[in-house]
């Protein structure tokens, strides 16, 4: 392998691992608080990247305002789901909700394919983005520079928020114990639905960020990533924001790594990042950064 | 006493009026994928389909009924579709579907039911292979691939090639492994066959590996989504030779999705496109009533399929003189020069339809017929 080669698989790995970071920054945050695995992340993030794209396209919106409303709406979608799906399920048991997730899941996946019809669609890129930059024989495309950045941003955002605020306090008495926290004076419904706004408003950027780097939207479009950035976050620790930047980069660079190395085991790639769950969680079982927590699903 | 013989004739007279009503019409099922990832080549193979019944809404002077059922791209489902229309629907002959994969699965429970299944463009040699129930009205993908690797070595004067094949796709894999076989029995040489998964959209790794390998020709036996997003990548990693892709690659909606990654790329199909010049009568027709039909769209060559599939399903019902599944298979078996909108269709001995490989490229911005190859095997 050449120098240039390596340092080009490098860049592919770090866009696609910074994406997934990106994704489950939002899916490790939702469990972070409330020790609920939000299937219909993959969804959020999906609608995303539609809303955003039929601003743009269909609404002829300048893209920063395409962009602000559809996170906004998405988010106001995610609350809306807490509502309607979760918060009647908080006093019951972990799995009921984890189910609720599951069925919030498909339903918006089907929903998506009713309005939207199954057929691709194409994302119209701004021309910047798709001009590459040529360092010798290297090609650098600017999502490779914008999309860590921006996720490293979200993180220390966020990682701002969870601590340094007093929702943040509210968030994090909620993880340690939603019973007291009531009795305490907590407005644990209010803070759940930031808690759901912000995750999914997350999810919202990282299916535009997505949709940017591969310019097709599709219904289905989620499932992939949503899997990928879930075993990144596991393996990062799930619940943990950090972890979930470092699993996402790793898993990544790991995927390409692998074909790199080892070209005619391409397509068993998803096979090797499940292989590096398995192996991270038997050494270590709460993932890379993972706190001991007494209670798991 | 009187009672029981009352209630029994009636439902005598029950049974007998479904019966009747049964009698009355025709029943055709249809399976496609209408939703999940193959939903684009089934929704346009529908519609086609549609058009024909439109078009031909009676045979034997008894009305057609159609039962359509989405088999959601899924292998599973797909079984499922052929067995509730068999068992439920009571149809006599089975059309569908789009993908070789879930015709495969299909094409099992039609053959185990005798009941006719009449592939539309599933081109996998296995969806026909030892069944005497199952049909299709495509050519299969030895000849296709063969067809590919002709172009690209003789005409093109390519020679090297790489391959980027989807393992979780057997009519990837095949399409890919028949290419490569020709390719090299011409004197071409396969410098890289990597692979990937259905629903994977980063092909960072295995292109850059491809490009280092610096060959003349890529082939990639996808589906046009994948394609898409594949030429794309190639594009944005600096790639800079030719794209030759199979008969999914097949789509309207290519030079929208894929913009200008696309220019230039080069596809095998079967031997219908609204680009063509000497368009038989058939297939002028059909565009015509298409372009009517649906003025906002172009009919391509997976409508056209399914508007053969229902034309040749009613041939052989006309020619057996009976709407029953054992001879509508052996009326299906004879067809001969049939003229539809992909050309003249025969049936052979191994049930796939002879006809030649047509090839299409995409010429600036726009869907354009080369013309026909005749593979050398």
């Amino acid at each position: 392998m050449s120098w240039a080669m390596f340092v080009q698989h490098l860049l592919n790995g770090l866009t696609l691992g910074s994406l997934y970071a990106l994704i489950a920054i939002g899916y490790t945050m939702i469990y972070g608080i409330l020790r609920l695995i939000n299937f219909a992340h993959s969804e959020i993030f999906m609608l995303g990247a539609y809303s955003v794209f039929w601003g743009v396209t269909l609404i002829h919106l300048p893209w920063p305002i395409a962009v602000t409303l559809g996170i906004l709406a998405v988010a106001a979608l995610g609350v809306l789901v807490d509502r309607v799906a979760y918060r009647p399920l908080r006093d019951a048991p972990r799995s009921s909700a984890l189910i609720s997730a599951i069925g919030v899941s498909f339903f918006l996946q089907n929903l998506a394919i009713v309005v939207f019809s199954a057929i691709p669609r194409e994302v119209y890129r701004p021309t910047w983005l798709e001009t590459v930059i040529l360092v010798g024989d290297v090609r650098v495309l600017p999502l490779t520079l914008l999309v860590p950045v921006l996720s490293f941003l979200l993180m220390l955002g966020l990682i701002y928020i969870v601590y340094k605020t007093k929702a943040g306090l509210g968030m994090r008495a909620i993880s340690k114990d939603i019973e007291t926290s009531y009795t305490m004076g907590v407005p644990v419904n209010r803070i759940i639905a930031l808690t759901f706004g912000i995750g999914s408003a997350l999810a919202a950027a990282s299916g535009i960020m997505w949709a940017l780097r591969y310019p097709q939207l599709q219904p289905i479009m989620g499932i992939i990533p949503g899997f990928k950035a879930f075993i990144a976050a596991v393996v990062g620790g799930i619940g943990s924001i950090q972890g979930a930047v470092i699993g996402g980069l790793g898993l990544g660079l790991v995927e390409i790594m692998a074909v790199a190395t080892f070209p005619e085991l391409a397509g068993y790639r998803d096979a090797l990042a499940f292989v590096l769950l398995i192996g991270i969680l038997l050494i270590k079982p709460t993932g890379l950064m993972g706190v001991k927590l007494e209670d798991k699903l | 006493m009187k009672r029981v013989i009352t209630w029994s004739l009636l439902m005598v007279f029950i049974l007998a009026g479904a019966a009747l009503a049964a009698d009355d019409t025709v029943r055709i099922g249809v399976y496609l994928p209408l939703t999940g990832a193959n939903a684009y080549g089934g929704e346009l193979e529908l519609e086609g389909l549609q058009m024909a019944f439109k078009e031909a809404p009676a045979v034997l002077g008894k009305k057609v009924e159609i039962f359509v059922v989405d088999n959601k791209t899924d292998k599973v489902e797909a079984a499922n579709a052929v067995k509730r229309l068999i068992d439920k629907e009571k149809v006599v002959a089975v059309i569908g579907t789009y993908g070789s994969s879930l015709a495969m699965a299909g094409g099992e429970v039609a053959e185990k039911a005798g009941v006719p299944m009449i592939g539309t463009s599933c081109t996998n040699p296995l969806v026909t292979q030892g069944k005497k129930y199952v049909f299709r009205v495509c050519f299969i993908d030895p000849f296709q691939g063969a067809g590919a690797a002709t172009y690209a070595f003789k005409t093109l004067g390519l020679k090297k090639a790489a391959l980027l094949v989807d393992v979780a796709n057997d009519y990837s894999v095949g399409l890919a492994s028949f290419f490569a076989k020709s390719y090299t029995k011409l004197g071409g040489e396969v410098v890289t066959n990597l692979n990937y998964q259905s629903g994977d959209q980063d092909f960072t790794a295995q292109l850059t590996e491809i490009i280092s390998k610096k060959p003349d020709v890529l082939f990639i036996p996808s589906y046009f989504a994948e394609g898409a997003i594949i030429m794309k990548q190639v594009k944005e990693l600096g790639g800079t030779f030719k794209i030759m892709g199979g008969d999914a690659m097949d789509n309207p909606k290519i030079t929208e999705i894929g913009g200008g990654a696309v220019e230039g790329f080069i596809h095998t199909t079967f031997p219908y496109d609204p680009s063509m010049r000497d368009m038989n009568p058939v297939a002028k027709q059909f565009t015509e009533n298409w372009k009517k039909l649906h003025p906002d769209k172009d009919p391509n060559v997976n409508a056209a399929l399914g508007y053969d599939a229902y034309m040749i399903t009613l041939d052989a019902i006309k020619r057996a003189g009976k709407a029953e599944p054992e001879a509508i298979g052996a009326a299906l078996a004879q067809t001969k020069n049939f003229e539809g909108v992909t050309g003249s269709t025969t049936i052979n001995a191994s049930h796939d339809a002879e006809k030649p490989v047509g090839l299409v490229t995409i010429k600036d911005g726009k869907k354009t017929y080369i013309g026909e190859i005749t593979p050398e095997m």
